[in-house]
């Protein structure tokens, strides 16, 4: 069995409605790693993370949690996981630290005698100690967004499960947490986040899987995806159909002509032949490039679209 | 970032043994319950009635007919008065207070969406659903005490402690009579858990604690319109409100069992039943809230 801090098996939940939300999904998220889960909206992100939670039964497949098999050993895992789940939710009515207290009771595998002092070095973490006395209604969205991180942090954890955890935050609160998930992850804290920020996937993230329509349809290492993606040369020349007959009779593929611009697959070739053959053949060659796929074309590789939502 | 905070990060995820006998969950649904403003409005029109009733005896003390049972006897022990205002309120102003706490048990929760956190922390599905009911019983028991204690003291107060003529017609010594009122409200208390527990069944089919409460009412209150018809004598037994006013038997010298120990099994039949219900309806839901 591998050692895995989030290993699904073909997890599959097919909801009332006849829906499949999420379909045959085997996740491999490594002990250590920053997992980054990509996807459009209602690709079945959330529902994914309810499922490991064992807030939602899977119809199919099974899962676990830092080698504990779920839900069966719910209660002895969970509390090593911190989660924020779809959006922060709390009592409107409560302070943000009572709400905290209100968490923190609720769990039985923690010292009650260490409470205060956990919850406060939470609110500190995601600097909330100052209102940590207001009551969570006059809180403004990213506050609420550093609660329900706080929340998380409540204890040690071996593994975050976040869902959007930078929603709602501005440009400052956004840099804040992405410092705090990289320090708990150079402490050996595995975190799998969920997003739709390509460039916070590429700033903070060792691992990926993208998900679309239910299925993950990709998953690795932020490497080994980024050489998924075939890298592309480009050619500006005053004879575009000259230079697009030299790399065709180069052997490159996906030879296309867009004003002066002539671009085609790299494949196998090295770029330095690629210029020197276009030198010998009198193409006048004014810029080459070789254009590595950015992870955004990378994700509408594979996705199909955009930010549109999956219907 | 310090290095004892550094320090603090790297500490593994150290989970100790459960406490099997932990009281803080419970101590949090309570705080929760008695934080909240909404409750403390609730609990002060429940003290109203026994006050409306006080100052409207004072006023133009009964003739002796008509009115409730006890509302004769109040000029002459003011414990009378909360016995008055126990039986105006338990038709509809308790049920209302035990119906808007017990809709909001799990309904509440997953319309607030706190209910994937508390589920996530891990809390186990079945003891959510025990700490809950846990929580309606001792509101239920503070608010009849509410209502109780208000007419009782002010009772006291202003019409004083005379003689306590119990349903039988023999005289009661005062701390008998005070002993029988705690009785009362023990009684009460056991057959709102009932009505909490079927509450707490409907909180758990719904994610809208509105919807739950008027449909916990509109059982409570239908339930007393069908015991009101003869027709249906057959059911009226297995009504959860039949054995309700039952309570005036606890004030028989000596006590009635008649009623009151048929009323008391048939709340915790009700509380067995409903509190089942809900754990096999809870317990493998999808909280998709």
């Amino acid at each position: 069995m591998r050692d895995l801090a989030v290993g699904s098996y073909g997890l599959t939940k097919r909801f009332r409605s006849g829906q499949v939300a999420v379909n045959s999904v085997d996740l491999v998220v490594p002990r250590g790693a920053v997992y980054g889960f990509l996807g459009p909206n209602g690709s079945g992100k959330t529902t994914t993370i309810r499922l490991l939670l064992g807030l939602v039964r899977p119809t199919a497949g099974t899962h676990e949690l830092l080698g504990e098999p779920m839900p069966g050993r719910a209660a002895r895992v969970l509390p090593r996981v911190g989660a924020l789940v779809e959006g922060p939710a709390f009592h409107p009515y409560l302070s943000g630290l009572a709400n905290l207290r209100r968490l923190d009771a609720a769990d039985r595998t923690v010292d009650p005698g260490s409470a205060r002092q956990r919850i406060d070095a939470a609110l500190d973490r995601v600097g909330l100690l100052a209102a940590g006395r207001k009551r969570y209604r006059h809180y403004s969205l990213g506050m609420r967004q550093r609660l329900a991180i706080a929340a998380a942090l409540l204890r040690p954890r071996d593994l975050l499960i976040l869902d959007e955890p930078t929603n709602g935050l501005d440009p400052q609160g956004t840099r804040e947490v992405r410092a705090l998930l990289t320090a708990l992850a150079a402490t050996g804290t595995t975190v799998m986040l969920s997003t739709h920020l390509l460039s916070e996937v590429e700033q903070v993230c060792s691992h990926v899987g993208v998900m679309h329509l239910g299925k993950l349809v990709a998953q690795g290492t932020l490497a080994e995806l980024r050489a998924r993606t075939a890298p592309r040369v480009q050619v500006l020349s005053g004879d575009p159909p000259g230079a697009a007959r030299v790399l065709a009779e180069l052997d490159l593929a996906e030879v296309e002509t867009h004003g002066e611009a002539v671009t085609a697959l790299l494949g196998g070739a090295a770029p330095e032949k690629v210029v020197a053959a276009l030198v010998h053949a009198d193409v006048p060659v004014r810029g080459f490039r070789v254009l590595s796929a950015d992870l955004e074309e990378m994700f509408v590789q594979l996705t199909g679209e955009g930010f549109d939502v999956s219907g | 970032m310090s290095v004892a905070e550094s320090d603090a990060l790297a500490a593994p995820a150290e989970v100790v043994a459960p406490q099997r006998l932990s009281t803080r969950f419970f101590r949090s649904e309570l705080l929760l319950i008695f934080g909240r403003r909404r409750n403390w409005v609730g609990m002060a029109v429940l003290a109203t009635v026994p006050i409306l009733i006080i100052v409207a005896v004072k006023l133009s003390p009964p003739s002796g007919d008509g009115g409730p049972d006890f509302i004769n006897q109040i000029t002459q022990n003011g414990i009378f008065a909360a016995l008055t205002a126990l039986t105006l309120e338990m038709p509809l102003f308790l049920p209302v207070a035990v119906a808007a706490i017990s809709a909001d048990s799990v309904a509440g929760e997953a319309n607030l969406g706190t209910l994937r956190y508390l589920l996530a922390v891990p809390v186990d599905r079945t003891r959510l659903l025990v700490v809950k009911l846990g929580a309606i019983t001792v509101f239920a028991f503070a608010a009849t005490m509410v209502v109780a204690g208000v007419g009782a003291l002010l009772g006291l107060a202003v019409f004083g402690a005379g003689p306590m003529v119990s349903l039988s017609g023999s005289q009661l010594p005062f701390w008998d009579g005070v002993l029988r009122l705690v009785l009362v409200c023990l009684y009460l208390t056991v057959c709102l858990t009932a009505l909490g527990a079927i509450g707490m069944f409907v909180s758990t089919l719904t994610e809208q604690p509105i919807g739950a409460a008027v449909a916990i009412l509109v059982l409570a209150v239908g339930s007393q319109i069908m015991d009101a018809i003869p027709q249906l004598s057959a059911i009226h037994t297995y009504l959860p409100t039949h054995y309700w006013l039952a309570f005036g038997d606890l004030l028989r010298d000596p006590i009635a069992l008649d009623r009151t120990v048929p009323g008391l099994l048939s709340a915790l039949a009700y509380v067995a039943i409903f509190g089942t219900a809900a754990w096999a309806r809870f317990g493998g839901r999808d909280v998709t809230s």
